[in-house]
């Protein structure tokens, strides 16, 4: 049974959606490059922060 | 003689042939093969290699496959599982995935599974525009 950590499966499910969303929602190679790092950016992002906010809530 | 945009006017005329909804049918049965159809191999590449990791991950995980609805979240996962096309239908089918979740990480795997057949719906809908011409 594969177990990553809480992050590594972070990261992974936002690897593999940023790049769908990158291919599928812009028209040229460099945008789609460009939006899927910035998709990628703000799942992995968003994930961090709203972890601290709990960690901070739960204190 | 026959110049380079030439013979990608008509390797494009040749990928529209045949029947319209052909690339969305065939992208939600197996990952990434609309895109094959348009001839659009390295898309069709990474879409595969994303959507079949997400959905290995999330078996190799002990993700739950939904089997039935017998509430209105199931129904939503089974509606999300089935959006895997062929892979959904073979795992059934070989009784991979877990019956019921146990541990957090076969629940993240049974979200990996429901999320990569969505991506694969977004996927098929995308090669059917490209089919269709709505995208370039």
């Amino acid at each position: 049974m594969f177990r990553p950590s809480h992050f590594a499966a972070v990261v992974l499910f936002a690897l593999f959606a940023s790049v769908v969303f990158g291919i599928t929602q812009r028209e040229t190679p460099r945008r789609m490059i460009r939006y899927g790092i910035y998709c990628f950016a703000l799942f992995v992002g968003s994930a961090i922060l709203v972890s601290w906010v709990m960690f901070l809530i739960a204190r | 003689m026959a110049t380079e945009p030439d013979k990608s006017a008509g390797a494009q005329k040749d990928s529209q042939q045949g029947y319209v909804y052909l690339p969305l049918i065939a992208g939600w049965l197996v990952p990434g093969a609309g895109h094959f159809l348009l001839r659009k191999w390295g898309r069709g590449a990474l879409l595969a290699a994303s959507i079949l990791g997400m959905f290995a991950i999330g078996l190799a995980m002990q993700g739950k496959l939904y089997a039935g609805a017998h509430d209105m979240l199931d129904l939503l996962g089974l509606a999300g599982d089935l959006g895997n096309g062929l892979l959904y239908i073979v795992s059934r089918v070989l009784g991979l995935g877990a019956d019921q979740v146990q541990v957090t990480t076969a629940d993240y795997g049974t979200k990996f599974i429901v999320v990569a057949g969505l991506l694969n719906v977004i996927a098929a809908v995308d090669a059917h525009n490209l089919r269709t011409g709505r995208k370039a």
